[in-house]
């Protein structure tokens, strides 16, 4: 039986003070019209009553971080002769990310298979991964936008959660869900969570059927696939995108970067930060020639790689967690769901012409 | 490689050979005595060669793991990185990430005759894989080369050109686009004289590796030769990163060319979205 506990509303400011003794903690808080996750800091609070703008993807995958650090040393006896010394910059950091929704922790399940089960190990991920815990909030209710029912999931979902917290009358019930997480709710904080347990599992019944039904999406690989070549139905679905990128910067899942160095005089820095397959230049080559030279192009890989090509390599999972924030902060207002559903429906048009 | 796949072993460049005006082969051993021993790869794998405080490009180790005194990539002058490396010379320090990639399916082509068809810088991959075969020469059928460039003076591997030329185990033809003085050799666009050669393709296997371009129009030539799909490797270049298959970069499909790749038969491009 998972261990389970209550904390009262008032208490939790307290708590994550107490979890800030160990660990950084990260809370979602409001910064201008934004929600976004940042270090905590209770003269600033927190706010989870809705999904953070930007997923807490920075705490184990940030923006930007120094990979290396080089320097050139003189041989003094040999001035023409330079030595390098370069020393890997491996993260010692460890987090709790406190309010962040189910589809938010789920999303770093999706790194992994790529970041940590291939053929390599990102050191760094993993350095960060190991030690950053998820208090993960369940949601009470589906926004239009969310759809992660339709992924394999759903809003009380705990796959990659250390904790489950769902609301009830007074605060909210705790869940252990990894053993890590068992241990985050040693605190004297906390009360004892059985009597809670019923209300909370009615907390999620309804949660799930504010999502309303799932579309079937097992056929989304191949039908992908099928409607790949025809450019001029990538055109029309990606008429209005202005590859800015923030459908990417804002995903959950999206994992992709670029390396590049900085120096200093003599020393410098091996940099990895965020890239996205929506800009043309993310695939530009030496040559000049550019397999992606219009953003029909880039649409159909973003939306290919994360509902087609991920699944058949990862046991048809797929690399979308349903957040809707892409949707959401898309400035022109392009949909994903209907990009995927548009495919789907396409080749059955097609068939039905036949 | 290290625990952290990021992190490059040094090495120390020792003998920078100029090609071409904008071709540089830079002969580098790794510094570490430990990474050194452990150190092998297979033909048609390539490395990451860092120039600090520029960056990292990718290049095929052109050199064979049948004589390992040393690495060696040959460097196509484009933009920064590539730049930055051709101002580096013997002794200089240099970043080395390899092996990455897959290989040729050399074992697979033994008993076959094997047909080489490269086309400028091109030539580096296949270089690996011929002089692989030609040390273990009893292993493979009739090897035919065929190597071809815009000019005689843009021909990488010149002072190995006249070996090539001699060796009775090795057919070896030569091309250039257009007449140049004192040229003895082909005059014509690579796939046309491959028609010429006319290589069986019975019990054989194609490369090549080239331009775009030259490449798309090999493949044809070949196909009239009678070459099927799963008889014709090529070599592809994506814009890379990680070299490892986590930056997300160079993915064709469900394939990224930097793990999967770079050598593919054609019958396995065949298969992957079209998006050369
Ligand atoms: C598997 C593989 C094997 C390879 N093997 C070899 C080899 O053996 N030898 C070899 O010489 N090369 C090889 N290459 C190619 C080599 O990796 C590239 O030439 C090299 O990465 C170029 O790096 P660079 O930093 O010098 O160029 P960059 O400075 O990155 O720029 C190169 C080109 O990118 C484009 N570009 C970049 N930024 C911009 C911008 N802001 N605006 C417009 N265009 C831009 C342009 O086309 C520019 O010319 C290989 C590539 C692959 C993928
Ligand atoms: S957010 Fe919208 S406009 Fe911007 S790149 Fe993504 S789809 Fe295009
Ligand atoms: S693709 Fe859109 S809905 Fe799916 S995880 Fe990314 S941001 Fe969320
Ligand atoms: S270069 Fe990063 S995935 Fe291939």
């Amino acid at each position: 039986m998972a261990q389970v506990k209550f904390i009262k509303k008032d208490n939790v400011s307290a708590w994550l003070e107490e979890l800030g003794q160990k660990h950084e903690v990260l809370a979602p808080r409001f910064e201008g019209d934004s929600i976004i996750f940042r270090p905590y800091d209770a003269s600033k609070g927190f706010f989870i009553e809705r999904e953070a703008t930007a997923p807490p993807k920075k705490a184990i995958f940030p923006q930007s971080e120094t990979l290396l650090k080089f320097s050139n040393i003189k041989d003094l006896e040999n001035p023409e002769k330079v030595a390098l010394d370069v020393k890997e910059n491996l993260p010692d950091s460890s987090w709790v990310v406190f309010g962040g929704r189910p589809c938010d922790a789920r999303g770093f399940t999706m790194f992994d298979r790529v970041y940590l089960n291939g053929k390599h190990v990102d050191a760094y991920y993993k350095a960060r991964r190991e030690n950053t815990f998820f208090i993960t909030l369940a949601c009470e209710k589906g926004e239009t936008t969310c759809f992660c029912n339709w992924v394999g999931s759903g809003p009380s979902d705990p796959t990659g959660s250390d904790v489950l917290m769902v609301p009830v009358e007074g605060g909210f019930f705790l869940e252990a869900v990894s053993d890590r997480g068992a241990s985050l709710l040693d605190s004297s904080l906390l009360e004892d969570g059985d009597s809670k347990q019923a209300e909370a599992d009615k907390v999620k019944v309804e949660a799930d059927k504010s999502m309303g039904e799932a579309q079937d999406l097992s056929k989304a690989p191949e039908k992908l696939l099928a409607v790949f070549d025809n450019m001029e139905h990538w055109e029309e679905m990606s008429a209005k995108c202005l590859s800015c990128g923030a459908c990417t910067y804002l995903c959950p899942t999206c994992y992709c970067f670029n390396i590049t160095d900085e120096s200093d005089g003599i020393s410098g820095t091996r940099i990895r930060s965020w890239d996205n397959c929506m800009s043309s230049m993310f695939t530009m080559e030496a040559s000049g020639h550019n397999p992606r030279p219009t953003k029909a192009h880039r649409l159909k890989n973003r939306v290919g790689h994360k509902f087609s090509y991920y699944p058949d390599l990862h046991d048809g999972v797929i690399s979308c967690c349903g957040c809707g924030r892409c949707i959401k902060s898309c400035p022109v207002g392009v949909d994903i769901r209907q990009l995927v559903l548009s495919a789907i429906a396409y080749e059955a048009k097609e068939a039905a012409n036949d | 490689m290290t625990s952290n796949p990021y992190l490059p072993a040094m090495a120390t460049i020792q003998e920078v050979i100029e090609e071409t005006p904008n071709i540089k082969t830079f002969r580098v051993t790794l510094n570490n005595p430990e990474i050194k021993k452990n150190f092998s790869f297979e033909p048609g794998q390539v490395g990451q060669l860092s120039a600090f405080g520029i960056g990292e490009a990718t290049f095929v180790i052109n050199s064979t793991p049948t004589r390992m005194d040393y690495l060696q990539f040959s460097v196509m002058r484009t933009g920064e990185v590539t730049s930055k490396l051709h101002t580096l010379s013997a002794g200089d320090q240099i970043g080395v990430r390899a092996p990455l990639g897959n290989c040729f399916p050399y074992e697979a082509m033994k008993g076959k005759d094997i047909v080489f068809v490269g086309g400028g810088i091109g030539m580096a991959p296949l270089r690996t894989l011929l002089y692989y075969m030609l040390d273990n020469r009893d292993d493979y059928g009739k090897i035919t080369l065929l190597y071809g460039a815009r000019s005689p003076v843009d021909m990488a591997f010149s002072y190995e050109l006249p070996e090539w030329m001699e060796r009775d185990d090795l057919d070896t033809h030569l091309t250039i686009d257009s007449e140049y003085e004192g040229w003895e050799h082909n005059v014509g666009l690579i796939p046309n004289v491959l028609l010429d050669i006319n290589p069986p393709s019975k019990n054989a296997f194609a490369v090549t590796c080239g331009p775009p371009i030259m490449i798309k129009f090999t493949v044809q030539a070949l196909a009239k030769l009678g070459f099927k799909d799963d008889q014709i490797i090529t070599t592809l270049e994506k814009r890379m990163k990680c070299g490892i298959g986590i930056c997300g970069r160079c993915n064709i499909g469900g394939s990224y060319v930097c793990q999967d790749g770079p050598v593919y038969t054609y019958e396995q491009l065949k298969q992957l979205p079209n998006e050369m």
